[in-house]
This record gives C-alpha cells, structure tokens and sequence, in this order.
C-alpha cells in the first residue's frame, strides 16, 4: 500500500511538472506573439507554423548550452540559487486545488503554506545575485529582495481580507463555498441568496464587492511578486543587463525562467482561487436551466480554473506590454502609501460586512 | 496623492484599451499606403511586418542597385573605368588586330576584354559608369539582395575569355605589332 501511496505521488509531481514546463513554454511564446502584436508585428514566424516550435527550439538550444560559472563565483551558492527559485514555485503548486476533490494534496492551512513557500524565493534570488559576484546581478537581487519583502504585505493583507470572508485557509473548502456545491448560505451583494444559483454571482468578488478592491490590490502585488514590468525593477534590462540572472546561462537560465512563469501562474490561480471562484463554472443555475450543475464536476473544474488562470495570465502578460517600468522610490510609495492602507481598509470593510452582512 | 492614484489608474487603463486595441487590429497587415496621401497618419492598426524573402517592397524604376555587364555589347573603352569615384571598376584591353564584330546598337569592336571586374564591395552605387558607357552595356538592376561566403566573391568578373584565348590573343598581338615594326623598317 505505502508503495502505491508514494508511486501516486511522484506521478502527480510529474505530471505537474510537466504541465508547468509545458505552460511555460506556451507562455513564453504568447508573450512574445502578444508583444508583436502590441507593437503592430508579427512576433516570431520561422520556426515551425506561425513560429509555434520557436520556443521548444529555445529550450532545445538551452539545454545544449555548457554549465559555466563565474571564476569568482560562490560556486555553492551560485548553483543552488536556480534550484531553490525553481522549487519554491513548484512547491506551492502542492496545495492548489484544480477540481472538487482534486489537489495535490488538500491541507488546511493551504493558503499560509503557498504564501510562506513564496516567499523563500526571495532567499533563492539573493543567493543567485549574491553568489554571482557581478555588481549588476547584486544590485538586481537587493531590488528584487525588497521587492518581494514589500509587495508581500499589501498581497497578503488583501488575501487576508478575503480569508476573512471565508473563515477558512484550506484553498478547496475557500472554493467549494463560491459555488453551487456549497453547504453554507451564500449571499451575492450581501442581498441575494445563491448557494443554488451558482454561477459568478457566488464567487467571492461578488459575494463581498469590497473584495473587488482587494483583488485589484492583489492582483497588482502579485506582478510586483513575479518581478513583471512594470515592477521589474530587478531585470530592468536598461539599467541592469538582466538582474540577478545575468551570469547564468543554459539549463541554470532555463530554470530561472520556468520559475518566473510559473509564479506567474501561481499567482494568478491564487487570485483567482480566493476572489474568482476557482474552479466553479461562471455560469449560474437559471430555473429549471441548471447550468451551474450541468459545468460542475472534475474536468470542467479543471477547464474552468484553467481558463480564468490564462486570462489573468493574458492580462499579466498585456500589462508588460503596455505599462514603463517604475522607479524604485515610485515602487515602493505605492507599495506602502497606496496598496498597504487600501488592504488595511479592505479588511477593515471585511470585518463590518463579516459582522453586519454575513451574521 | 488620492487624485494622483486615480490619475495614475487612469491613465494605465487608457494605455491597456490602446494596446489591446493594437493586439486585435493585429489580424490583418496594414496596407502599403503612399506617405503622400492625406490620410496616410491615420492608418494606424494592422501588421507593418514585411516577411521579407517570400514579400518584399516594390522598388522604384529609378532604383541602383547592383551593376551588370553585357560583355557581348563592350566595345571596353575603359569610360566606365574612368568615371567610377571609387575606382571599382578594373579593366583590362587586348587590341584586336582588326575589327572583331559588332555590338547590338552597331558600335564596332576594336579590342579583347581580358578582364572586367567589379568590385561590389567597393561600389558606392552612384550609376556614374551606366551614364558615360556609349553602348549602354553596363546597366544598374533591381538585384539588391547578394550575400557571399567570402570577400573575394564580391568581385564580379565579367569577361568571358580564358586563360588560354588570353594568351593566344596577347600572342596575335605581338605577332602583328612585330610585322608591322617589320614592315616600317624595311624601306
């Protein structure tokens, strides 16, 4: 039996990877169709129909590339920086839930692990700029440190706001109460009961409206947590060459990459998780039309929550093409004199709509 | 800083819409349109990329782009030779000991092109060669587009003799110079 029980596990690791490296792949390349297009190009065309094979091509010139390391490098740390950035991300993915009753594993504390497994990138990236030894890849990883340091707060106050809601941090109980497989009075706007109607009037944003706020709130600390423009102050390629990632190459810079777009859609699931009903179906149950049962069940959760996840990721993605980069004292007075009061205000408004709506 | 914020907010929002704006209007390619028409600054969705080796832009009749001889029709008068600022244009003669044909617009030939090279890497394209040649055998194309392996390759040669017609002309040559010495010292 524990041999079964061990076999399921490293399967689900390895599916999961691959569905990561896959994501990543795709997503570096609708990055870069979505750029082209932004800018009123065409993005890459060579490699395969309308350069679909251009980023297997990238990974494949990758992982041929020669493991070098700088001669005054920490070799140590410079080696292990990549693995720990990669593992943090990859670990977090251990707790999302992507149907009813399916997630790699369901802890009830769900949420606090995927937020405090997060944050050990940080120590991962100060080892790779540290451990480089170049004065950009230091400077890069300092930026990006605090970064992460304080965009974590405003991202976590907002996600507390919506934990206030739930009353729960086991990410699958969160989702099962935004929709119609809930055993609790759900109400839209406070006003409507829709523990049967389902649907997007039951996810949180629109349970609580506030929570709307705090998703705006989280959804801009979350870009500022992957270190996407406009917060890419530590890859700011202008100023720094790449960051903290400038010394490496080949399957080390592969592994730094996989983690960026990985977080990427880590952070976006969170978000939508937590505010966009996961994988419950957008479609409400409408009289004796129960859309909402009918997109319900293990294939369409994954389909669902796939779905918002890309959009949030799209979104992401159109941001970086659209937004400058800001500058480092802008960055951090928006962190500490906009998004962390206005998170303070959101769980203040989730305390009184807790009290005065919900009970 | 309230109004900031919302300023800010604003305007990223303004540049989000632009943007995806951009990123549907990027299913079709923007029209080739005359800069001279008036409402060529209008135009501002669709693809400006241009796949170049399977599209390209339509060049101008007027264009100078790479040089072509048409050796049949050198009379080699060494003009073109003579005009080039760049000095690209390498020439060298065998006279003939009579008139060796005729070129297609009637000019008589008096002389062997033993070489004829170009050197395009030294040419600056300025069509000063095209204007002086009387038979119009060296002509601008629309061929823009060359790319070679070595330096050397650059030197277009044009002649078509070989080696061994070289010698046998040269050898003509001296022949007919050294009767003719002959002939004056006679008398």
């Amino acid at each position: 039996m524990a041999l079964v029980f061990y076999i399921i596990y490293i399967l689900v690791a390895i599916v999961l990877f691959t569905f990561l490296a896959g994501f990543t792949l795709f997503a570096v390349y609708a990055e870069r169709k979505v750029a082209g297009f932004v800018q009123d190009r065409l993005g890459p065309m060579e490699t395969g129909k309308f350069g679909s094979l251009q980023t297997i091509a990238d990974i494949l010139k990758l992982l041929q590339k020669e493991f070098i390391s700088p001669a005054s490098a920490d070799k140590i740390l410079f080696a292990a920086a990549p693995v720990i950035v990669f593992v943090a991300v990859y670990l977090g993915f251990a707790a999302m839930p992507w149907a009813p009753n399916l997630a790699p594993a369901a802890l009830n504390l769900g949420l606090f692990y995927v937020i405090a497994i997060i944050s050990v990138e940080a120590i991962g990236v100060l080892m790779a700029g540290w451990g480089s030894n170049n004065k950009f890849a230091l400077l890069g990883a300092l930026r990006s440190v605090a970064q992460l340091v304080s965009y974590e707060i405003p991202a976590g106050l907002s996600l507390i706001a919506a934990v206030m809601i739930t009353q729960t941090l086991d990410m699958q109980t969160v989702t099962i109460n935004q929709g119609v497989l809930s055993q609790e009075r759900l109400l839209c706007l406070g006003l409507w009961e829709v523990q049967h109607v389902g649907g997007l009037f039951a996810w949180n944003i629109f349970q609580a409206p506030h929570l709307i706020l705090a998703y705006i709130i989280y959804f801009i600390a979350s870009l500022a947590e992957c270190n996407r423009a406009p917060f890419d102050i530590p890859e700011a390629e202008s100023e720094l060459v790449s960051g903290y990632h400038t010394e490496y190459g080949g399957l080390r810079f592969a592994f730094f990459f996989l983690a960026e777009y990985c977080l990427m859609f880590l952070v976006a699931m969170i978000g939508v998780i937590l505010f966009l009903g996961g994988w419950n179906t957008p479609l409400p149950n409408i009289g004796s039309l129960k859309l909402a049962m009918w997109t319900t069940g293990t294939a369409w959760g994954i389909v669902w929550v796939l779905v918002k996840t890309l959009a949030v990721v799209g979104v992401q993605i159109l941001i970086r093409w659209t937004l400058p980069r800001l500058r480092v004292d802008q960055l951090m007075s928006l962190c500490w004199k906009v998004l962390t009061p206005l998170a303070f205000l959101c769980i203040v408004l989730s305390g009184i709509w807790r009290i005065l709506v919900m009970v | 800083m309230f109004k900031k914020t919302l300023h800010a907010f604003a305007t990223a929002w303004k540049g989000l819409n632009l943007t995806f704006r951009h990123l549907f209007a990027a299913r079709k390619a923007r029209e080739v349109l005359d800069i001279k028409q008036e409402n060529y600054f209008e135009k501002q969705e669709g693809v400006t990329t241009i796949q170049y080796p399977r599209q390209a832009i339509p060049i101008p009749e007027v264009a100078r782009y790479q040089l072509d001889v048409v050796i049949d029709d050198c009379i080699v008068c060494d003009l073109c030779a003579k005009a080039c600022p760049v000095d690209c244009i390498d020439i060298e003669a065998i006279k003939a000991t009579e008139a060796i044909g005729k070129t297609s617009d009637g000019s008589v030939k008096r002389l062997y092109a033993a070489k004829f090279d170009i050197d395009m890497a030294k040419c600056m394209y300025c069509g000063l060669c095209t204007v002086v040649c009387p038979t119009e055998c060296i002509t601008m194309t629309d061929n823009y587009d060359r790319s070679f392996p070595a330096l050397t390759d650059l030197v277009y040669q044009f002649s078509e003799m070989t080696e061994k017609e070289i010698e046998e002309k040269r050898a003509e040559l001296a022949r007919f110079q050294a009767e003719k010495e002959a002939a004056k010292r006679k008398p």
